[in-house]
């Protein structure tokens, strides 16, 4: 059966979410096996631009709607219009990737439109005609199939988890503009301000992750000033610990990472937590420096493809995940492997 | 104000998952009021503090699952109500966001509905978003921060978080939020709020309390299994010193090609 599928190009100011472009990717690759089409719906303001790069990565006709009304992210006006593309379109599945963006909106397409969603997909089986999606539950412990037994199939995709297709600036294709009636008064929320982040590579989009554990803060060569009680000494070690993994990280363009021991102590903020009650991530090498290796952080990070293990204690968990393993200090351990990667990277 | 809070039983995140003749098991772990919604309560409670009124829990889950009500009893809710009903087994998160909403206009002249900001056993974080949707109120995912709260105006203004930084709304209430880790910690329960809660008595709705017929879903779990488990063989990198180890590393790094 011909599919047609819709895929949401997340993006924050026009600068999109490389996971947009996966999953135009994704929805490409089931358009060429059904004989259907990948159409790309755009929203925003001063998004124009981003229509030729949807065709690029894949798309056959792009639906958009640019407008002062869509500058900040809210989700109910967006949701509006993509009821309203889908009503038009008819796609027999969407795409969404799984940003915190595209998760609230594949949520509220699934009630507006009267079917279900299946989230943060990481593998998906579109040889029968009906889709079977593989997600992972209880923070990566186990793996489930899940089917949508309504039109659309709508399905959030993992960062990561498909292939970002190589732009073929020669494909083009049709937009069709969307109407905008969104009455600014009738709208429940203003956005006030944003407060951008500091330029960083995100955990979730990282190939390379280096991760912290309470081994940041152990580290006998070190003299806290007299003035910290036991907590902020604790704490004013793990930060020179956390320091010598960002020189790793910035080395390998990596994204740094902690187990929850450390973002629980304090020394680094939750936004950085690898595990159940943080972020699953699947990186091509994550570097795991004084982790034990909890079940709940082995669980957010053991489908990396390449694991390196750093600890002093030999009988760490960590080690039974790593393809290799250091039984070591990483305090005396990251330098000079710092030094040696940025002597390789450069040279 | 009036406040809803809404949690969910799930097992420990220390425990093991299996799966045992197609059924997920976790052995003897304990079951846990969903670490998450620790946050939306905490929250719940100091904005109550701050502006008067009150809040209740309300659970989705079987007749027996009581920890997570139990627990936001002991932390300091007011009240608690448990929606259970056979005919829910097997609903999916839209049939499960129409059961909440109904029982949160049951409930009724609510002015927040908070949520943790997702259940550790299903990961979806829908349910937030959902239930805003079907109540045609607003949603505010990933909340890190109350900054005003004028239940006058009906009007909130939040922190909320997304991959490039923060934003900070302003939103007319009722509403629904979702609360983050970085709210701060979840207070523990006193041993006085424990006793009360071993002994607070709290209604328990189904379907027919709540005036709806059962609603159907679209997502169906055929199948559920352990990951397979990769056949890992561990080099353990062997050196004199911190520098010999490193640089042996740096090479196997070379080798395996994820630079």
């Amino acid at each position: 059966m011909t599919k047609k599928i819709l895929t949401y190009i997340d993006h924050f100011h026009g600068k999109v979410q490389s996971s947009s472009w996966e999953a135009l990717g994704l929805a490409a690759k089931i358009a060429a096996d059904s004989g259907g089409e990948a159409a790309a719906l755009i929203l925003g303001e001063g998004v124009n631009d981003l229509a030729e790069q949807a065709f690029h990565y894949g798309a056959d006709q792009v639906f958009l709607a640019d407008h002062a009304i869509l500058k900040d992210f809210r989700p109910e006006p967006l949701a509006e219009l993509i009821a309203a593309a889908a009503g038009d379109y008819q796609p027999d599945v969407m795409i969404f990737p799984t940003t915190t963006r595209g998760r609230t909106l594949a949520g509220m397409a699934a009630v507006d439109l009267e079917s279900g969603v299946m989230v943060d997909v990481i593998d998906l089986d579109w040889k029968e005609d009906k889709i079977t999606a593989t997600r992972s539950i209880y923070g990566g412990k186990l793996l489930a199939k899940l089917t949508c037994s309504t039109s659309p199939e709508i399905i959030t995709i993992r960062t990561r988890a498909f292939d970002k297709p190589e732009p073929d600036s020669g494909r083009s294709g049709s937009i069709t503009n969307l109407e905008v009636s969104l009455d600014p008064a009738d709208q429940a929320t203003t956005v006030m301000d944003i407060q951008e982040k500091a330029s960083g590579v995100s955990l979730t989009d990282a190939s390379v992750i280096v991760t912290g554990g309470r081994g940041t803060a152990i580290n006998p060569a070190l003299t806290p000033p007299d003035d910290l009680d036991e907590e902020g000494a604790d704490i004013w070690k793990a930060e020179q610990g956390f320091d010598l993994i960002q020189n790793l990280a910035d080395v390998l363009g990596a994204a740094v990472g902690a187990s929850r021991a450390a973002v629980d102590a304090g020394y680094i903020e939750y936004d950085h937590q690898v595990g159940q009650t943080g972020k699953v991530v699947s990186p091509d090498l994550y570097v795991a420096c004084g982790i034990s290796g909890a079940i709940q952080h082995l669980a957010g990070m053991r489908s990396s493809k390449v694991i390196v293990a750093i600890n002093k204690d030999p009988d760490a968990p960590i080690f039974n995940f790593a393809r290799f393993g250091l039984v070591g200090d990483m305090h005396e351990i990251l330098p000079p492997l710092t030094a040696g990667l940025k002597a390789y990277l450069e040279g | 104000m009036k406040i809803i809070v809404c949690v969910k039983q799930v097992p420990d995140t220390a425990a093991t998952m299996a799966v045992e003749n197609g059924n997920i098991s976790w052995g003897d772990a304990p079951l846990i009021i969903n670490p998450w919604d620790e946050f939306a309560v905490e929250a719940a409670l100091n904005l109550v503090a701050d502006q008067g009124g009150e809040v209740t829990a309300l659970c989705l889950g079987k007749e027996e699952e009581t920890e997570a009500i139990k627990h936001a009893l002991a932390m300091g809710v007011d009240a608690a109500v448990l929606v259970s009903d056979p005919a829910l087994k097997g609903s999916d998160n839209v049939a499960a966001s129409k059961v909440l909403a109904a029982a949160i206009t049951k409930i009724g002249e609510v002015d927040l509905v908070l949520f943790g900001q997702q259940s550790v056993d299903t990961d979806t974080g829908l349910l937030p978003v959902q239930v805003a949707r079907l109540l045609k109120w607003p949603s505010l995912t990933l909340v890190s921060k109350f900054e005003e709260v004028t239940p006058a105006e009906n009007s909130l203004q939040v922190v909320r978080s997304m991959e490039e930084g923060n934003q900070i709304i302003k939103s007319l209430m009722p509403a629904v939020v979702s609360v983050t880790k970085d709210y701060g910690e979840p207070r523990y329960p006193s041993f006085m709020g424990i006793r009360k809660a071993s002994k607070a008595e709290y209604p328990v709705w189904n379907l027919a309390d709540l005036g709806i017929d059962l609603p159907s879903s679209s997502i169906s779990w055929p199948e559920v299994n352990e990951p397979v488990e990769q056949e890992i063989v561990t080099e353990i990198i062997d050196g004199d010193t911190a520098e010999e180890k490193a640089k042996i590393l740096v090479e196997k790094l070379i080798a395996e090609k994820v630079l």
